[in-house]
């Protein structure tokens, strides 16, 4: 009897909290002040940058056995470390599972989220989130065996796909299909390894993700020629970095550095041709590298911020290369620069 | 004492009140700290407060649903969809799991020396091992290791059988169905009442019961009719995928069964000991009156021993409520599971843990609360 | 609490009393044959398969290429010496705890030597695998500790009856000065949280976590007993609620609520968030079980204690409490048991604990597909720890039990 008084008392209790919070939830609102302190100090007063990465996705961010971080994800890390301390390994890197990462990011345990996250509108807007540049245009797409035969959309009806809780493919996925009217069954997992392994597994006849994770996946697969990956692309994947709301300091610098490595590919600066162009006299790759001007000062930046990226990590297209294009034989596709009719373009330095 | 002047801080009756007061007063201040906390940290981050969002569409879809749903479907019938989940696996693990543990605990004290020894090492090897380890081992090794399902096991029935999990021949939505199901749980009351009248009529009155007897035959004949009423419908396999039929997915498999081996474990153990309970006495007795062992055990020490078992009965039934959440490692969409995938769409963090708390104290307080009604029931009634 | 009669007790069997034995034990009827000849074909089944697969199909490399993460996690190797120091000052308390309870009997009993033997014999067959001499010239030197010490202890125990009684205070400083090597707070350089995995990972969060329990355990536990109708009622809300939620909710709510309720100037790591989230899902056990000890205590203890004139703290500090809590300790080992195996839901929350490293070193995809003699192993390391635990608990309840102490059935059974 006890037991059970008890327990409908924490019950009710527990609803009259939940009763009280959402009736005061009228003054939680309004407008966000901006914190006079800025993550900027912070960072620059600990002397290193704490990165969220995903840490288990070849090509973007990813521990190999010896717990050395590579990819495009762990570069941009690097990048803001080099701009700040010039010194690319002063980076803590944190390991986010899809479903911590907003919650990490807000809580602070982060000073950055570089996790192929997704922008959206949603979470730019209702989670607290400051999208930064886009660093890779990708979209999502299925990876199936090939010996199912499936070659398109309308061959994976009525079949098992398995998805990743927590990111956008999972609401893209029904979207696309109802479009679509094409029948298919979620498998809906919380972990990406566990995933794959039950996509190998032969649990489902499709996952899906973002291309170049399938892509990624499939080539450290043990037979990658069992599988492909369809062309059939459902979705747009803008793939960023992320900060904090109403923090518009650390935004800048964190959004003018990922910016300097598309301006240094448009200026045609390599880690190589660095020193060449230091002495360069042409006005744009002065101000870019800080030889003129303080446009680096003006945020609270070092003045020669680029030029320390681009000696740490190359410019976009090196870290493009390096990372995802060389292993992986992914075409750049909207990732050229503009020039070359892609989508990487960085507003003037000026 | 009364006549002598007491000072304040040595006065038991004030220092009480006063204990009382400061503990419930750091209590209220650090919850509203915590609040305010909310507040600043909400605001910081532009986010709000409110349940407003359950009514927004979930876009988002549901391996195993046992309810109609769709991804154009609120976030709110998402949730049930995850808490009828929930309770399915609930149900029938609390079904299995007692079934196979009073088993296994008697054959723990078996007069069998190889059954008795295999009994403890099935006890001890899932007791001593983590659940969500052993989910992981069924699930993995064990569910998704049977045939793809493009080579799905054709089992009698006709069953198929598959890593994507069993597809069952089920009894179709028709109105002949419905008026056949109504018929057979109708006659299955009714028999029940008749049973229990039977039975008291003969116990009371010495009555042979026979037209009782005849009443109940005639009903399972209608039962009967009523089964074969059935419409079924079957599942068939075409172009390397099962249709058709009910679809219990590996999920859910793996889940119930890792459930019922972890839970029954406990249960045994609970069995043994409430079966020893029971004084030696009531088996020689029994034995005296030439009663067989088997039904000594079924009608002398069972539902003596079930007076001590039934409250760590409860807690091991609580316990497998709360360990369906697990469900979570092994992607089957159970309440918990869907909460989460809520939470990281729309961010409502605080909401979505009140509603899992509340959900989860609720299923708990009815579990105690009906095993508390089977307790009254079975304990010794004093005259 | 053993069940069936070990045959060690049975009569010594020659051959008559062997065909006897089978007779009384395995063919007393027709129906109990047939369950000898089904249970023993099923068991013969099942042993044959499982050995034809683990000698033919199972590839057990993946154990031996992965040893250190499943022990360490990723553990700095430059500074692995602490956690072997750790081990070393835990095998000192155990071997001293084990000795010092087993005084008045052998320090061997048959259950003992069987856990000891398969965890001895576990041991040398991965070592031997492994074929790093170092670990294992360390590891052996420590079993032969362990042993040692259990007979030094036996000795000291025997000429100092009253050492028993400092038991907790050397387990607790072990942990202390252990936990604070392994982490570096004390000297050279910390290990950060994300290093911390494997099996190490999860005995340092079950242990921390059911140190910091016990405070706030005995609290509610007093405060649930209290007459204070406040301090009762809010002791008795969190209990029960903390006990009608699984363990995934508090430890979800700890990732994800903890941050949101504290000032933003303070930033938590997630392992501590986890731990808090197992400390406080501890304490509402522990509660239930110090108050089961508590009441096991007679009431004549309280009132002698107020007759010779002690006020309420010094009853309950020095009279009541260390009998309750002595009588408990059996069902704490248990709880410390499932809080252990309970921490393998740190998986669920993206931990690389024992479990959850297993999980990755799956993925990779040198060795995808060996989930079996990974689970296997895995489970065999729980199984080794839980059942040495659960024999040791069985021991002191026989100790206890023995020396006069009120015991008290395990007032809650904790499970996630």
């Amino acid at each position: 009897m006890r037991k059970w008084i008890s327990l409908l008392l924490a019950t009710a209790l527990t609803a009259a909290v939940a009763v009280a919070c959402a009736s005061s939830s009228d003054t939680a609102g309004g407008d966000g002040a901006a914190d006079g302190n800025s993550v900027l100090n912070t960072v620059l007063d600990r002397g290193s940058v704490i990165c969220g990465v995903n840490g288990q996705l070849p090509g973007f961010s990813f521990v190999d056995s010896g717990g050395e971080y590579s990819g495009m994800d762990a570069d941009y890390c690097r990048a803001i470390a080099a701009a700040l301390f010039d010194d690319p390994s002063k980076v803590e890197f944190r390991n986010l599972s899809a479903q911590e990462r907003f919650t990490a990011l807000a809580a602070g345990e982060v000073d950055v989220l570089i996790r192929n996250t997704t922008w959206t509108i949603n979470r730019d807007t209702a989670l607290g989130l400051e999208f930064m540049p886009t660093t890779f245009y990708d979209g999502q797409g299925m990876l199936v065996t090939t010996a199912s035969g499936v070659k398109d959309l309308k061959g994976l009806s009525g079949k098992s796909i398995c998805v990743q809780s927590g990111t956008t493919t999972e609401q893209n996925l029904t979207d696309s299909f109802r479009k679509q009217n094409i029948p298919f069954t979620p498998v809906v997992f919380d972990d990406e390894d566990a995933l794959y392994s039950a996509f190998t597994q032969g649990r489902c006849q499709a996952a899906t993700s973002d291309r170049s994770q399938l892509t990624a996946r499939r080539k450290s697969l043990p037979n990658p020629d069992n599988y492909a990956v369809l062309d059939d692309v459902i979705s747009k994947e803008p793939l960023g970095a992320a900060v904090r709301n109403n923090d518009s300091k650390w935004a800048d610098a964190v959004k003018w550095i990922t910016y300097s490595t598309f301006q240094a590919e448009e200026l045609d600066i390599t880690q190589a041709s660095l020193a060449q162009a230091e002495s360069s006299a042409d006005p744009e790759v002065k101000r870019l590298l800080g030889k003129e001007g303080t446009l680096g000062t003006d945020m609270g930046l070092p003045n020669d911020f680029a030029a320390r990226v681009i000696k740490a990590v190359g410019n976009y297209g090196e870290i493009y290369d390096r990372n995802i294009g060389t292993p992986f034989a992914l075409e750049r596709g909207l990732n050229e620069l503009w020039t070359d009719g892609g989508l990487i373009y960085s507003p003037p330095f000026r | 004492m009364d006549e002598q002047k007491v000072p304040l801080w040595r006065d038991d009756r004030f220092l009480k009140i006063a204990g009382q007061v400061l503990v419930l007063l750091v209590v209220l201040i650090i919850a509203a700290i915590m609040v305010n906390n909310v507040t600043v940290n909400f605001r910081k981050l532009g986010l709000n407060f409110g349940f407003g969002f359950i009514n927004s569409p979930a876009s988002f879809g549901i391996g195993d649903s046992a309810i109609p749903y769709s991804s154009t479907d609120s976030f709110g019938r998402a949730l049930l969809v995850g808490l009828v989940n929930t309770l399915r696996v609930i149900i029938f693990g609390i079904l299995f799991a007692t079934v196979l543990g009073i088993i296994v605990g008697i054959a723990r004290l078996s007069d069998n020396w190889l059954v008795r020894k295999l009994a403890s090492v099935y006890v001890e090897i899932f007791r001593n091992t983590p659940l969500l380890l052993q989910l992981f081992f069924i699930y993995t090794v064990g569910f998704l290791s049977l045939p793809r399902v493009a080579d799905s096991m054709q089992l009698p029935g006709p069953t198929f059988l598959s890593n994507q999990g069993i597809y069952l021949p089920w009894p179709t939505g028709s109105v002949r169905t419905w008026i056949a199901l109504a018929l057979l749980v109708a006659s299955l009351v009714l028999a029940a009442v008749f049973w229990q009248r039977r039975l008291k009529v003969m116990e009371l009155e010495g009555a042979s019961g026979n037209g009782y007897r005849n009443l109940l035959l005639g009903l399972g004949a209608v039962a009967l009719v009523a089964l074969l009423g059935l419409e079924w419908q079957a599942p068939a396999f075409a172009n390397a995928a099962v249709t058709g039929g009910l679809h219990l997915s590996s999920e859910f498999g793996a889940l119930l069964l890792g459930l019922v081996l972890y839970t029954a474990a406990f249960i045994a153990e609970t069995v043994r000991a409430g079966i020893q309970s029971v004084s030696k006495g009531q088996w020689e007795a029994s034995k005296a009156l030439g009663i067989s062992s088997g039904q000594a055990m079924r009608l002398v020490i069972f539902p003596q021993a079930m007076r001590v078992m039934i409250p760590p009965l409860t807690s091991e039934f609580l316990n497998l409520a709360k360990n369906s959440s697990l469900a979570a490692g092994i992607a089957y969409g159970d309440f918990f599971q869907i909460s989460t995938t809520i939470n990281n769409q729309t961010g409502r963090v605080i909401e979505v843990v009140m509603l899992v708390m509340i959900t989860y104290l609720t299923i708990n307080l009815i579990i105690s609360l009906g095993m508390n009604l089977l307790n009254q029931r079975v304990q010794l009634t004093e005259r | 609490m053993t069940t069936a009669t070990p045959p060690s007790s049975a009569p010594p069997l020659n051959q008559i009393g062997a065909a006897a034995w089978a007779k009384k034990n395995l063919f007393s009827s027709v129906s109990n044959t047939i369950l000898t000849i089904v249970s023993g074909l099923v068991l013969i089944w099942v042993v044959l398969t499982l050995l034809i697969w683990g000698f033919t199909q199972a590839d057990w490399r993946v154990i031996p290429a992965n040893f250190r993460l499943l022990m360490v996690g990723r553990y700095p190797i430059n500074l692995i010496w602490r956690v072997w120091l750790a081990l070393g000052l835990i095998v000192v308390a155990a071997g001293l705890s084990w000795g010092v309870l087993a005084r008045n009997s052998r320090l061997f009993d048959r259950r003992g030597l069987i856990v000891l033997g398969i965890g001895a014999a576990a041991l040398v067959i991965v070592l031997a695998l492994l074929s790093d001499p170092i670990s294992i010239a360390i590891s052996l030197g420590l079993l032969a500790l362990l042993v040692g010490l259990a007979f030094v202890g036996q000795q000291v125990g025997k000429v100092v009856p009253t050492f028993g009684n400092w038991l907790p205070l050397v387990w607790l400083v072990a942990f202390v000065i252990g936990y604070s090597l392994i982490r570096g707070f004390l000297i050279g350089r910390p290990v950060k949280g994300d290093d911390l995995g494997g099996l190490l990972l999860t005995l340092l969060t079950a242990s921390v976590s059911i140190v910091l329990s016990f405070p706030f355990g005995i609290l509610l536990a007093l405060g649930r007993r209290s007459d204070l109708p406040v301090i009762r009622l809010l002791s008795t809300i969190y209990i029960e609620v903390i006990r009608g939620l699984p363990l995934i909710t508090i430890l979800f709510a700890s990732q994800f609520l903890v941050p949101l309720v504290l000032p933003p100037y303070i930033r938590t790591d997630r392992l501590i968030r986890a731990v808090v989230g197992l400390t406080m899902f501890s304490a509402a056990y522990l509660a239930e079980n110090v108050r089961g000890g508590l009441q096991a205590v007679p009431r004549g203890q309280a009132e002698a204690s107020k007759a010779l004139g002690m006020n309420p703290l010094l009853t309950t500090g020095l009279i009541v409490m260390p009998q309750a809590l002595k009588a408990v300790i059996p069902t704490m080992v248990g709880q410390f048991i499932s809080l252990f195996k309970d921490t393998s839901l740190l998986t669920i929350i993206g931990f690389t604990e024992l479990l959850g490293i297993g999980q990755t070193i799956l993925a990779n995809p040198q060795f995808l597909g060996r989930n079996v003699e990974m689970y296997t192993f895995i489970g065999l390391i729980y199984f080794l720890c839980c059942y040495a635990m659960s024999i040791a608990s069985q021991r002191l309840e026989r100790q206890l039990n023995s020396s006069g102490t009120p015991t008290v059935a395990p007032a809650a059974t904790i499970d996630p």
